[in-house]
């Protein structure tokens, strides 16, 4: 009864998030592990193998977070390199799709597309590239270019930057490489890779020296919900990570999202919509409530309900009770942001002050309360019969197209998941039993990359 | 920025003869002559895989090497200095050495594992995380060669830069000349920082109280703060300090500018000497540099670089190449010295050597197909019968092969 009437099963897209720096993960669990060493990787990939799902996913911050100018110390802090790691896994996973996120503001694109097609060719065709534009000055720290890029900025070098990326991959055909001793052709033609590209921010030319790699183009992920970001994302991108997790914000934006990129003269089946998501399993429905309760009130500790009520009021908070109420003055907008580092800002710090004053007064919360039911993530509660109809009907009524997955618990926090509600939505023909293509692309079910121009 | 390696003086001594040598493989496509391709059982047709990779390298673990290098370039391949040639019938093209090192590491499990990174384009901050990064999936067998791009077209790749084209004829140039120099001076300023990255963590700075509820001790953390003509980083690194404190920094060095740099930054120098007695003088030149720049702490460790096709006689090793250059069209050349002899004969002059002070050997395989395994069955075996080689790992990381100690983190207080 979860599918609509007059409409064909949709695949469920899954993707597992390893989560590092952020306050949903437990890092505290007794079943926790480390958050660095590639066992942890490597076990939650292979889970997430086991399990069907199309892709392993990480996110990226390039500089330590701080809070009243000192590193921040509650939430995990650290984590290792996108790329390598995802090149490790590449060797104990088959079918996994690999995603990282990775910044246009602090690398070249002769990089970016050597280091994405490399992934491409290493992991047989399963390399995906969430494209991001933070930060700011605060992460240009570290690095030679980009502290001056003011926002507008930063989405044109994004732009930029993959027409340059797409242009260097595309600088090979795919039969650029016969390497045939007999016709003593290694290369199929003079001239293979000739790139030359002049935009606004780049001037760049000569021969790229990768191939082209096995999906053509790598997938483009878009994290982003703006105006500019779903045009961006509705013309380039083959997912969006979403963040709406009710059908009724989240119906409106894949509508919104698909024609786009029908306008665009894409097909609708071409972006993928995968909003993240939470998940808490129980042998009841009051047990996994319970549960989830007790993970929110693990997630949001007194000192971290503070912590984020500070980064919202933007000022010093530590006199208060995070057991109390709501501070009642209002947010300081004019002092430069207590938190640095954090990856999504609200600009309009009182309308969140606002918000959460309505989310306190309507269920009689105390700021600790507040902030948990603000920040919870936990999206789909309950025992894995009623969470695999959520996550279905969600699917089916296009609220999205799958889900990014981040367990609170590394590495083993996707277990359950995988041994119980998989099967489930096997069952209902939700979810693929087996891998049906060799690249992500293919198990994705998307449209070919734009063949490379002849030369 | 301070430079603070382990104290202790600067060695000019001879050290004595080493019982053990340290043999590595050079990986670079299908092997180092550019018709290798076109050999039987050179799988050039894969080359972009990791199947290819992966076997390659087992082949060089199964001869226990200490470790392995993958070359990289920004460039296409081409000949010489300039930009890519139009030539069809040679491998051009190159997947990036620090990915499929990575790739390397879940599938291998005690050859260390050292791709080529550049200190021209690369961001140091990104040239450390990924470095440390492989060290932590690799379990502490990750390794660097700290690579100059001094190509012009290189640096049209990226457009940020640019750098005079050198031609043979212009090396001497002085505005060439300053121009090497001050690559150099900044691939130490990138490897000083680098290091200085992976020393920002303290090896306990995570603490995981949670009593206290903190993951970090933020204390253990430390800003770098570089500020340097070419970059300035702040620091501390995302990643925490690697399994090995700091991978192994290795390079290759052909002249004084070059040594000096190995000598103040790395910790293994890749050296080409055409014969015994030069060896003996490339290792004095070594010496001299170290003491040019100061060096302090561990001496620089001085592998030499050949290449090698070996057969069962030096002359029908000599018939390879000569067959292999007709196919090519040229002579086969080569900054390292090109052996073509008999696995006895490769011994033979390796032990020459490292009576000239030479501690190991980087092999480049003119052919993978033939001379990988040519090297480990025939030419281990022989080092081993003569007390010169390892018959089975004995450590577990890079460092371990090389008998280099873990270094003290230079911010850790006492
Ligand atoms: C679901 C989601 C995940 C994101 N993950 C990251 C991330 O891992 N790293 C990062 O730097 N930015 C991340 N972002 C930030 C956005 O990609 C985007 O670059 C940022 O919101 C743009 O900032 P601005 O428009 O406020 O300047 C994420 C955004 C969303 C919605």
């Amino acid at each position: 009864m979860s599918v609509p009437e007059g409409k064909p099963r949709k695949q469920i897209v899954l993707g597992a998030h390893l989560p590092g720096v952020n306050h949903h993960t437990v890092w505290q669990d007794p079943a926790a592990g480390s958050q660095i060493d590639v066992k942890s990787f490597a076990h939650l990939a292979r889970t997430a193998e086991r399990g069907f799902f199309d892709l392993f996913f990480l996110a990226e911050g390039l500089r330590l977070r701080e809070h009243a100018g000192q590193i921040y110390e509650n939430d995990v802090v650290g984590r290792p390199d996108t790329f390598t790691v995802l090149a490790a896994l590449a060797g104990v996973t088959d079918h996994l799709g690999l995603a990282g996120t990775v910044n246009t503001t602090f690398n070249e694109p002769y990089e970016l597309a050597r280091q994405f097609a490399s992934l491409d060719h290493l992991s047989g065709g399963r390399a995906a590239w969430n494209v991001v534009t933070s930060f700011d000055a605060f992460t240009a720290a570290n690095f030679r270019r980009g502290g001056y890029l003011d926002r507008s900025q930063r989405y044109e070098r994004a732009e930029e930057v993959l027409i340059a990326v797409r242009a260097l991959w595309d600088s090979w055909n795919s039969g650029d490489v016969p390497a045939d001793s007999a016709t003593e052709q290694f290369l199929a033609r003079h001239g293979v890779g000739e790139f030359d590209v002049r935009t606004n921010q780049f001037d760049v030319r000569g021969r790229f020296n990768v191939p082209r790699p096995p999906q053509g183009h790598p997938l483009i992920i878009q994290a982003g919900v703006s105006d500019q970001g779903r045009e961006f994302a509705s013309a380039n991108a083959d997912a969006i990570f979403s963040p709406f997790r009710t059908l009724a914000d989240a119906v409106p934006f894949y509508r919104d999202v698909k024609a786009r990129a029908v306008r665009h003269g894409r097909l609708a089946s071409d972006i993928k919509i995968l909003p993240s998501a939470g998940v808490v399993l129980g042998d009841s429905a009051a047990d996994a409530q319970e549960k989830a309760r007790e993970l929110t009130h693990r997630q949001v500790s007194p000192a971290t309900a503070l912590a984020l009520a500070e980064q919202v009021w933007n000022r010093d908070l530590s006199q208060l009770d995070p057991e109390g109420p709501l501070p009642e003055f209002d947010a300081d907008t004019t002092s430069p942001p207590r938190w640095r580092g954090r990856a999504i800002h609200d600009p309009d710090l009182n309308a969140v002050v606002a918000r959460w004053r309505e989310v306190a007064a309507r269920g009689g919360l105390n700021l600790r309360e507040t902030v948990i039911e603000v920040t919870a993530r936990a999206t789909f509660v309950g025992t894995p019969t009623a969470v695999a109809d959520q996550l279905d009907d969600f699917v089916q009524h296009d609220g999205s197209d799958g889900f990014i997955l981040h367990p609170p618990v590394v590495p083993t926090g996707l277990d359950e998941f995988v041994d119980t509600v998989v099967p489930l939505l096997q069952e209902r023909g939700s979810l693929r039993t087996g891998y049906t293509g060799t690249t992500l692309r293919e198990n994705l079910g998307l449209s070919p990359a734009r063949a490379a121009q002849p030369a | 920025m301070t430079r603070r390696t382990p104290a202790s003086r600067p060695d000019s001594r001879r050290r004595p003869v080493p019982e053990t040598l340290h043999l590595s493989a050079a990986l670079e496509s299908t092997g180092w002559h550019p018709a290798s391709w076109r050999e039987p059982g050179s799988r050039a047709g894969e080359l972009f895989t990791a199947r290819f990779w992966a076997d390659t390298v087992a082949e060089a673990e199964r001869g226990l090497f200490d470790l392995v290098t993958v070359e990289d370039s920004f460039g296409l391949q081409g000949s010489g200095f300039g930009p890519p040639d139009d030539r069809t019938d040679r491998v051009a093209g190159r997947l990036d050495a620090l990915l499929v090192a990575a790739r390397l590491a879940l599938v291998t499990e005690a050859i260390g594992l050292v791709p080529t990174v550049s200190t021209t384009h690369t961001e140091p901050f990104h040239v450390s995380k990924g470095l440390a990064t492989l060290d932590h999936v690799s379990s502490g067998r990750g390794g660097w060669r700290a690579q100059v791009a001094a190509r012009a077209h290189e640096a049209e790749l990226f457009g940020r830069r640019s750098i005079p084209a050198v031609t043979r004829e212009t090396l001497q140039d002085p505005a060439v000349v300053a121009v090497v120099e001050d690559l150099f001076a900044e691939a130490r300023a990138v490897v000083d920082t680098v290091r200085a990255l992976w020393d920002s963590w303290e090896d306990d700075a995570v603490v995981r109280d949670v009593a206290t509820g903190r993951f970090v001790d933020r204390t253990k953390l430390h800003r770098v703060a570089a500020q340097t003509p070419w970059f300035s980083v702040l620091g501390p690194s995302i990643t925490p300090r690697p399994p090995q404190g700091q991978p192994v920094v290795t390079a290759l060095a052909h002249a004084r500018t070059a040594y000096e740099f190995a000598a103040a930054s790395a910790d293994v120098v890749f050296v080409t000497p055409r014969d015994a007695q030069d060896a003996r003088a490339v290792v004095a030149e070594v010496r001299a540099a170290e003491a040019a720049v100061g060096r302090r702490g561990v001496p620089l460790q001085v592998h030499a670089d050949l290449v090698v096709a070996l057969a069962a006689d030096a002359a029908q090793a000599r018939n390879r190449l000569d067959r292999l250059d007709s196919a090519d069209g040229e002579a086969f050349t080569s900054d390292a010295l090109v052996v073509a002899d008999s696995p006895a004969g490769l011994v033979e002059r390796l032990l020459l050597w490292r009576d000239a002070g030479i501690e190991g050997f980087r092999f480049r395989p003119a052919v993978n197909a033939t001379d990988l395994p040519a090297l480990v069955d025939e030419v281990v075996p022989l080092l081993q019968s003569a007390g010169a080689f390892r018959r089975a790992y004995t450590g577990a990381t890079l460092r371990d092969h090389l008998g280099l100690a873990r270094p003290a983190n230079r911010y850790a207080t006492v």
